[in-house]
C-alpha cells in the first residue's frame, strides 16, 4: 500500500468480497433490470410459488401481520451492503435507483475511525481573525435559521484505481466512494456572522474532533458562497460515520473538505498548509509538480445498470446511471453503445439539481452481439466529461485523484459485463 | 429569505434595546446565539501550526533523541529508517516525482517543515494521537529531517529554527489550473 491508498478501493483481488457473480434469487430481483438474467421466470415468479422460508409467511393474506415498530429496518432478505475496507467502504450503486443514497449505504471515509460523540457536550468554536471568538452548542446551532439541500459528496479518490488501468469489477468497486443525501443545516455565513468576521481573513480552517483532528484550509470568500454546517442527513441526525453531530459540507467540492464532527473554525490570512492539503490531497503531475487546493470535483457520469459483474440478456435493457458536476447542474448526458463513436441523448430523471447526482435513462435493445457501453456528461458550464485518452493527456496516470474519465462498460456475446478501458 | 431577515433585525434591534450591558456575544450577534469563548478554551483545541511559525510552543529536540523515539513509538508502522513501511514511507524518493515511479515523502515531496509538527502532534502516533510532548515532537522532526538529508546530525529543532528550514520540494506546488482538459 503506499501513501495515497487509503483514498481509493482496494484493487480487487485485495478484497475479500470482490468479484462475486450477482447472487439472483426471489429476493434481490429488485437490484436492477439487467441483474434480472438468471433469475429468468422463477426468480420473477417464485414470490407466487416457492416454499416460504423461514421468517416469511406462506400465506400472509391468511394471517395478521406484524404491529408497528418504533424505527423501521429493510425488508428481510433484503442484503445489499457497503463494501466495507479498513479506512473507507463504498456505496452498492449498482443496486440502488434514484438518487438519494440510504443513509446506511453512503459511502464512508475516515482517517483514524468513528469517534463517539455527546451531542450535548460538543462544542464549534469559531475564533482567529474574528471579533468575537464564539463557542456554539449543537442547541445554539439548530436555532438558527436553515436550509435544506440535496447533494453529493464524491470522495476525491473516486475510481482513483482507474488511472493505471481498468481496476475495479463492479461500478460499487470504481465509482463507490459517492454519494447523494438531503443535507439539511445553517449556511456557514449565517454562523461566522455572528462572529464578526475581520476584512483581513481570507482563509478558515475547518478541524474535526476525530483521532485524526482532520483539518482542511479553506478560501473563504468561496466557502461563503453555499457551505452549510449540517446537523441532519435525509431528514434525520447525521450518522456517526457521516460526522455526527456535525459536518460542514461544501457542495461540489472533494468530500474530504466536508470535515465531519466539526468543532473549531479558525479565521486567518493564508492557508495554515496542514499534512492534508500538501502532502495528501494535492494531485501530481507527469513534470513533477503537484496542484493544489483543487476542490472541485469536475463533471462526470457512469452507467450503474447494467456494470461490471452484471450479465444482460438479449432485447429489451433500460441503461441506467448517474451524472454529476460539481460546478453546477448536469445539462446532458449522451450515451454510446459502439465505444463513443456515435451517441445518443438519455432521458433526464427530474429533479435535476445543482451539486447533486441526476439520474438518466435510456431505452436500449440489445442484439447479442459485443457492445461498448459508456455514458458522457455535459454540465451547465458546457464542461464536457473526458475521455480516458484525453484525461491521461492532460495529466499522465500518476496523480491519484480526481479520474473523472467517461467509463467503459464491455458486454461480451454472453452479455456478460465488465470494466474495460478504451 | 425576506421574512427571516425582517426577523432577524427585529430580534437585532431588541437586543440592542434591552440588552444593554456588558458587551458580549449576545449583543453584537445578529442571532445573538453562541457565547464568547474563553482564552482556556481556544488554547486548549489551537493546535495548528502554520509556515510563518504560529502555533508552535516550547520545547526543543534534537535527531539523537528523535531516533529512540522513532524507533519506540514510530517504526512499527514506518520501518526502522522510515523508507520499509508497511504504512507511510516517510523517507527517501529524492528526484523521483517526474519519473514514472514517483515516491513521495516528507524529503521528497512535502513543502513546509512546520507541517511536520502539526501533522505529528495532532495525529500521531496512530494509535495514541495527541499524547506526544512538544519535546518529543521536536525531535521527531529533527529525526525525519535528518534521515532526509534535510538538517545536519547536530541540529536543534525548536520554535526558532523549525520555521527557517527550507524545505527541497518547497516550490513544487502549483494552484488548479482546470478545467484543463480540452475538449474534442
Amino acid at each position: 500500500m503506499n501513501l495515497f491508498d487509503e483514498d481509493m478501493p482496494r484493487s480487487p483481488t485485495e478484497n475479500g468480497n470482490m468479484g462475486q457473480e450477482p447472487r439472483i434469487d426471489r429476493r434481490t430481483w429488485l437490484t436492477g433490470a439487467a441483474s434480472l438474467v438468471g433469475a429468468t421466470a422463477a426468480g420473477l415468479l417464485a414470490p407466487a410459488w416457492l416454499p416460504a422460508e423461514e421468517g416469511e409467511s406462506a400465506r400472509p393474506t391468511h394471517v395478521p401481520g406484524r404491529s408497528p415498530s418504533p424505527y423501521g429496518v429493510r425488508a428481510q432478505g433484503e442484503t445489499i451492503e457497503r463494501l466495507t475496507l479498513a479506512t473507507h467502504s463504498l456505496t452498492p450503486h449498482q443496486s440502488l435507483h434514484g438518487i438519494i443514497t440510504p443513509s446506511a449505504l453512503h459511502f464512508e471515509r475516515h482517517h483514524n475511525g468513528v469517534p463517539l460523540i455527546n451531542p450535548d457536550r460538543h462544542r464549534l468554536l469559531i475564533h482567529g481573525m474574528v471579533g468575537r471568538p464564539l463557542m456554539f452548542s449543537m442547541n445554539d446551532l439548530v436555532r438558527f435559521p436553515s436550509v435544506t439541500r440535496t447533494l453529493f459528496i464524491e470522495c476525491s479518490g473516486n475510481s482513483g484505481h482507474e488511472w493505471k488501468g481498468p481496476a475495479g469489477k463492479t461500478v460499487q468497486d470504481t465509482h463507490g466512494l459517492m454519494s447523494t443525501s438531503e443535507w439539511t443545516g445553517v449556511p456557514l455565513a449565517t454562523v461566522l456572522s455572528e462572529s464578526g468576521v475581520k476584512p483581513e481573513a481570507l482563509w478558515v480552517l475547518a478541524e474535526g474532533s476525530d483521532a485524526a483532528a482532520m483539518t482542511r484550509s479553506l478560501p473563504l470568500a468561496e466557502v461563503l458562497k453555499n457551505a452549510l454546517l449540517c446537523y441532519a442527513q435525509n431528514g434525520e441526525a447525521l450518522r456517526p460515520e457521516q460526522g455526527y453531530p456535525l459536518r460542514l459540507v461544501i457542495p461540489g467540492w472533494e468530500g474530504n473538505t466536508c470535515i465531519k464532527w466539526l468543532r473549531r473554525m479558525k479565521l486567518g490570512t493564508a492557508p495554515f498548509m496542514t499534512h492534508e492539503e500538501t502532502s495528501r490531497y494535492t494531485d501530481l503531475m507527469p513534470d513533477g509538480t503537484a496542484r493544489q487546493f483543487t476542490f472541485v470535483m469536475e463533471a462526470k457520469s457512469v452507467i450503474t445498470s447494467p456494470s461490471g459483474g452484471q450479465r444482460i440478456e438479449p432485447g429489451f435493457v433500460e441503461i441506467r446511471g448517474l451524472a454529476w458536476s460539481g460546478r453546477g447542474a448536469v445539462r446532458a448526458v449522451d450515451i454510446s453503445t459502439d465505444g463513443g463513436r456515435i451517441w445518443h441523448p438519455a432521458q433526464l430523471q427530474e429533479p435535476v439539481l445543482p451539486h447533486c447526482h441526476t439520474r438518466f435513462r435510456f431505452g436500449w435493445r440489445w442484439n447479442g452481439e459485443e457492445v461498448l457501453l459508456q455514458s458522457r456528461c455535459t454540465d451547465e458550464t458546457d464542461y464536457v466529461q473526458p475521455t480516458r485518452a484525453a484525461l491521461v493527456a492532460a495529466r499522465g496516470v500518476n496523480s491519484s485523484y480526481h479520474y473523472n474519465a467517461i467509463q467503459t462498460w464491455k458486454v461480451d456475446q454472453a452479455g456478460q459485463v465488465r470494466n474495460v478501458q478504451v | 429569505m425576506f421574512r427571516y431577515s425582517a426577523v432577524a433585525r427585529v430580534l437585532f434591534g431588541c437586543g440592542v434595546l434591552l440588552l444593554a450591558g456588558p458587551v458580549g456575544a449576545e449583543e453584537n450577534g445578529l442571532y445573538g446565539l453562541g457565547r464568547l469563548a474563553t482564552e482556556t478554551e481556544i488554547n486548549a483545541w489551537n493546535i495548528d501550526v502554520t509556515p510563518n511559525g504560529a502555533g508552535l510552543p516550547s520545547g526543543r529536540g534534537t535527531v539523537q533523541q528523535g531516533a529512540v523515539i522513532f524507533a519506540n513509538k514510530c517504526a512499527f508502522c514506518h520501518g526502522p529508517s522510515g523508507t520499509e513501511g508497511p504504512k507511510d514511507r516517510l523517507v527517501g524518493g529524492h528526484g523521483s516525482l517526474a519519473t514514472s515511479q514517483p515516491v513521495k515523502t516528507i524529503g521528497s515531496y512535502w513543502p513546509y517543515a512546520t507541517t511536520l509538527y502539526d501533522y505529528i502532534f495532532r495525529a500521531m502516533p496512530f494509535t495514541a494521537p495527541q499524547s506526544l510532548t512538544s519535546d518529543e515532537v521536536y525531535s521527531l522532526v529533527a529525526w525525519l529531517l535528518h534521515q532526509n538529508g534535510i538538517i545536519p546530525r547536530d541540529a536543534v529543532m525548536d520554535a526558532r529554527t523549525l520555521p527557517t528550514i527550507m524545505m527541497p520540494n518547497r516550490d513544487g506546488f502549483v494552484s488548479d489550473p482546470r478545467p484543463d482538459v480540452p475538449i474534442r
